[in-house]
Formats: structure tokens, sequence, C-alpha cells
């Protein structure tokens, strides 16, 4: 059994549900994203999705998208996302990490030998967000090979018919882009979850995480509460930010601020009980 | 041009993409699951008002009674008995209405954005032909517009941007990045993934996701149609070669595609290669690139070895692009259309040369082909004919031309 199924398997043996905290790698430098992702367990984190930088990522909002500049100016290459994972997985063998970024980066590294390393270095699922099912054969079967989850998304957009088309492949779990924009911005209503959960999972037997414009814990717990687990990233890359000097550098609150934030957003998701849902 | 025109046989280069959008390994659907509904959506449309005879004639009307086609296809016989060899023809896309060849792709996108229903249009632009283009249409029809444009283009485009604004468009300046076209595109298909109930993006060149290298093309082919029309006409048979400036492509291959099945016909592009292709300051795709992802397709890209796109540079706005349409990829790898660069420099003396002999001032983006033509011509016979792509004309370029010769206006 994968990482990623052992964790879900667990929280719901516990009725709970799970908060994946994000974290962009060598966001502002190499030493602080590692000091923030080795403390993310400790703080609550379930599973941990690790923000490969990209030059270009078009599907992310104002946040993310300097995040991974900050990432690339801090130095950022494939060799080290998969170094500092590699790190943490020399004190943790049970959390999950999942990347997630553009396939550009992915095609340079070369697919197959990107998911042989990245499967050595300790990751678990990838999602690549511009890699729709209709071009998912790029990494299907390096991936499969690998033994490493390919995480599908799905849109408010995603009709019915397609869903099977998009869960085709798709293992781990399901990411529920929960609005039509981009990352860090709108907040999807709890109206609009509960429409929406209902048809996923009529399709998939999957769990299901719920992400973009998660901000607080209120909605965090509010997502888990239909959901198997809540995604947040721009609200603690904000706090991130916030923390930076004026040169951009990391300053001591920097990862203190960002676990503790991550800790409330952790109580909220945890004090929610999923007893007796699937 | 007939829908028809763009179709032909399996064995034809022109039949490409394939049913998943791809020339040979470039090309495809590279986008957010957010949009890939929209794109099967718009790829379905597309598909019926290519099959609609009544589409085709709303679109002819008003291409011939808007836009201005035919445009004119014009011996340069002054720069042909200057240069001394080939003869050198213009095809005259900047006799267009709003003065470039974007507006043949614009009135297509915009009567089947009319068809599908939409009510509010967003793209991006370099130069400003593009967005100028889109604006002009979307006031016509009554049509949102939001155009957006990177902050460093939005400085040195200041007429056009004035322009977009009369039309009723709103432009918005990116400054994410070096505010160039590359960074315009993310932030229209930020707008895009965040309106899509109601937004249509209309992509202004061969690029982005299927199927809009392939409709962008197939709109911009009427080019290439009344090339050779025109060109029998005037000569009797095909031109030896034919030259056109590559930013994203768009221009090129309209007036390359109706000519892909005739080998004898050399098909030239010709990319910015800014302060020289070796100079690390190009936007020499094909030549300096390697095939990557971007903006919803594989093709040529100018990035690192870590798969980060680098920043393009060219004089002309609308050369300044890492990528390249996937098409014109495709056509690089088999060898069908010959890829090569002009510098800055180049591209302001071929500005010069066209305007002194013809009295036809080119856009910066056209003179690249320009150059590149003035270089050819010389060594090729006199009963040899080359036909250059004129695509925009030069009005909005005149203060970056007399900045670089030290002329204040």
């Amino acid at each position: 059994m994968s990482r990623i199924a052992r964790r879900f398997a667990t929280l719901r043996a516990q009725g709970r549900g799970a908060l994946i905290p994000y974290v962009e790698a060598c966001d502002p430098d190499y030493d602080t994203a590692l000091a923030i992702l080795r403390g993310m367990p400790a703080a609550g984190a379930d599973l941990i999705e690790v923000g490969v930088p990209f030059s270009d990522p078009s599907a992310d909002g104002p946040t993310i998208q300097k995040a991974a500049l900050r990432g690339l100016k801090g130095g950022s290459t494939m060799k080290r996302v998969l170094e500092m994972v590699s790190t943490f997985r020399k004190d943790d063998d049970e959390t999950p990490i999942i990347l997630m970024g553009y396939t550009n980066p992915i095609e340079a590294y070369g697919p197959e030998r990107f998911c042989t390393d990245a499967k050595a270095a300790g990751v678990d699922g990838l999602i690549v967000v511009d890699m729709p099912p209709e071009e998912a054969d790029l990494l299907a079967g390096p991936a499969a090979a690998a033994g490493l989850d390919i995480i599908r998304l799905v849109a408010p957009t995603t009709p019915d018919a397609r869903l099977p088309i998009v869960f085709n492949g798709a293992s781990g779990f399901v990411y529920y882009v929960s609005i039509t924009g981009v990352t860090g911005t709108r907040t999807a209503s709890t109206d609009e979850l509960a429409a929406a959960l209902p048809r996923l999972r009529k399709a998939t037997d999957l769990p299901i995480a719920i992400g973009f414009g998660i901000r607080t814990p209120e909605l965090a717990a509010n997502a888990v509460s239909v959901a198997d687990a809540a995604v947040v990233a721009s609200a603690l890359l904000n706090t991130l930010e916030g923390t930076l000097d004026a040169d951009g550098k990391a300053t001591a609150t920097t990862v203190p601020a960002v676990l503790e934030q991550l800790r409330a957003l952790a109580d909220a998701v945890h004090a929610v009980s999923k007893t007796g849902s699937k | 041009m007939s829908a028809t025109d763009t179709q032909a046989g399996a064995n034809s280069l022109r039949s490409g993409p394939d049913g998943r959008g791809r020339f040979g390994i470039f090309g495809g659907r590279f986008v957010a699951e957010t949009l890939m509904p929209l794109l099967l959506e718009l790829d379905a449309a597309y598909r019926a008002a290519q099959a609609d005879p009544e589409f085709q004639r709303e679109l002819d009307f008003y291409l011939k009674d808007y836009v201005g086609r035919p445009s004119p296809l014009w011996l340069a016989r002054r720069m042909t008995e200057q240069l001394g060899g080939a003869k050198i023809y213009m095809k005259r896309e900047e006799l267009n209405h709003t003065g470039s060849h974007k507006l043949n792709n614009v009135m297509g996108q915009i009567l089947l954005a009319r068809r599908m229903g939409r009510t509010r249009i967003v793209a991006e632009t370099g130069a400003g032909q593009h967005g100028v283009a889109t604006a002009t249409v979307c006031a016509l029809f009554g049509m949102k517009c939001a155009i957006y444009m990177g902050a460093t283009d939005v400085e040195r485009q200041k007429p056009n941007v004035f322009r977009m604004r009369l039309l009723g468009a709103e432009v918005i300046p990116v400054t994410a990045g070096a505010g160039t076209l590359k960074d315009a595109m993310n932030e229209a298909m930020r707008d895009w993934v965040t309106n899509v109930h109601d937004t249509y993006f209309l992509v202004g060149t061969v690029a982005g996701p299927h199927p809009y290298p392939q409709m962008v093309r197939d709109f911009q082919s009427v080019i290439g149609v009344e090339t050779r029309e025109q060109i029998m006409a005037a000569e009797g048979r095909l031109p030896d070669a034919i030259v056109a400036a590559i930013g994203g492509g768009s221009n090129a291959m309209g007036i390359f595609h109706p000519f892909l099945d005739d080998l004898e016909v050399k098909l030239i592009g010709v990319e910015a290669a800014g302060c020289g292709l070796d100079s690390g300051r190009t936007a020499a795709s094909i030549e300096r690139g390697k095939p990557g992802v971007l903006h919803g397709n594989r093709t040529y890209l100018l990035q690192d070895e870590d798969g980060q796109i680098t920043e393009a540079h060219s004089i002309s706005a609308g050369l300044d692009y890492p990528g390249v349409g996937p098409e014109h990829s495709w056509l690089s790898d088999i060898g069908r259309a010959e890829y090569v660069g002009a510098t800055d420099q180049e591209a302001l003396d071929a500005f010069q040369l066209c305007t002194r002999t013809e009295g036809i001032i080119p856009a910066l983006e056209s003179a690249h082909a320009i150059a590149y033509a003035a270089k050819l011509a010389p060594t090729m016979g006199k009963d040899q004919i080359i036909v250059v792509n004129i695509s925009g004309r030069g009005d909005k370029d005149i203060f970056t031309v007399a900045e670089h010769l030290g002329v204040k206006l």
C-alpha cells in the first residue's frame, strides 16, 4: 500500500479529515523551506504538497506565482527539490509528499529519470497542473513503473460525462479545484461544495481533497466536513511573505509564523468528526 | 478563402493537426483541467462553423467590406533593382484595416465567439497589433474587451495602447516577469480560467492549446490563398521563396500553409535574433530553443537546463516571445520550412530600405522578413521570385526607430 493510501486509511479509521499544507521549494531559500517542511507533520500536516517552482505558473494566482519566483531566486532546481524531499525523509517515513508543478521542468529533467529519482527521494504522488488526462501519457508509464500516484484535478467546469476520463489512471486521491479561477482568490461557498461532492463521489472511490481559496481554519473545517481533505497553499505563503525582510530574506519569525498558522488550520480540520462518513 | 481550402488529403503536409491537436510531437493541450472542457467545446464549435457555409459567407463578407481584402501583391521594383537579384513581391497585409494581418484571425474568432454565445473577450498582445485588432472587432460587435499587455510593451507601444482604449477596451498592464508578451499570455490565461462562463479567449497567434494553432492558421491562410492566385496572375508560376517574420508565427503560417505541398517553393521563417543568435539576448526560439511545454502546447522554447522559460529579446515587441507556434516547430523538424534569424540592427536597416525604396513603412516585425529577403535576393537569378509578407505597417514603431537613430520626436 502506498504512503498516501495508508495515510487516508488511517485517517478514515480514526474518523478524521486531512489537512494538506503547501510549501514552495527554496522559498525564499533552501534551508527555510526545508525547516518549514520538516516542521509541518508536528504542526498537524497529514500529507504535504511541495511546490516545484516554475517561471510561468499560468494557472496559479499572484501569491503562488510570487512564491515560485522567490523559489527560483532561492536556487530551486528539480535536483534541489528532490534533495529537499530526501532530506525530509531521513526523519519522517510516514507523511506522504506530493510534488505539485508544471510539465516543462519535468520534461526538461526527463520524465523517466524524474519518476525514478522522485520515488528514490521519497515522493509519493504528482500533481501536474497543466497535464490534463489527454496529455497524461508522457508521465503515466514512468509514474506507474516507479510506483508514484498521479493525482488528477477536477474542476467545476468538468462535466459528469468527462469524469470517467479524468479518473482513468488516477490514484492516491482526487484534487477538486473548487472554483473556476486561479489559486488563492475566491472561495467556494458551502452550497457549491455540497453540490459538487456527491457527483464526484459517484464517479470515484478515491479520497477527495478540496483546494483553491481555503484561507481560514473555518473554511478548512468546512471543506473536510464534505470532503476528505483540505489543501491550503496561498494563505500559508501570504504569511511567509509577510515575515520576509526588505530584501526578501527569511527572518527569525518566518518558520514559526507559518507553522503556527498551520497548527490552527490543523486543529480546526481535526476537530471535524468524520465518523460514519465514507 | 473557404474552409475547404485548408483541408487536404491524408498524405498532405496540410492535413495537420491530428485528433489530439498535434503536429508530430508538437502542439497538444497542456492546460489546467478547468479549461479542458472549454477547449473541447471550442473545438466542436469550430468544426461546426467550418462545416457551415453560412459562417464562411459571413466571414467573407466582413473580410471584404470591413477588413479590405484582398490585399494587393506588390512588385517592389526599386528594391529589386537596388538589390540586383530575384524579383521581390510584397504581400500587403499592412493595408488591412487596423494595419496588420491580425484582423484576419480576429474577425474569424469573434464570429465564432458570437456563435458560441460569449459576451466578453480577453486577449493578450505584444506590440499591440493583435490588441488593436481585437478591440476593433469588439467595438464593431459591441462586446466587452480586456487586453493584457506587458508593462514594458505598454511603454514602448503607447500609440497602440491609446488606440485600444479609444476603441473601448480595458488595457491591463502586466508587471510580472519582464512585462512582455509571455507575461501577458500568462495573465490572459488566468483571466480566462477565472471567467470561463462568459469569456472567450481570443488568441492572436498560431500557438496555445489545440485548436488555437489550427484555427488561427486557417483564418490566416487567406493570405497564402490570395498570394497564390495573385502570383499566378502576375507571373504565371509559383514563387521560388516565401519569406515571413516569426514571433508566434501567425502571418508566416498564414502565407506558408497553402504552399506546404508545393515543395519547389522554399518557405523561410525569419525569427528575431535580437542582439545576435548567440548573444543570449534573442527571441529565436527555433534556432536557439529546445522543445518544451508552455502556454498550452509543446513547441520550441527558449529555456534553461532546468526547464525554466527564459526571457526573449527583440527590438520588435511583436516578436519578443520565447516560443513559437507548434506547426512551425514541426515544419522545421521535418525540413519543410527553413528558419533563420535577423538581428535588431538588420531589421532597422531593412525598415529604412523598404521605406526609402518603396514608400512603404513596414512594421519592425515585417522588417525582419525584409532583412532576410534583402540578403537572399542578390544570391538568386533575375528570373526568380521572392514573396515577402509585409505583415503590418510601421507607424506604431516610429518612436522605437527614432530612438535607435538618435532622433528626438
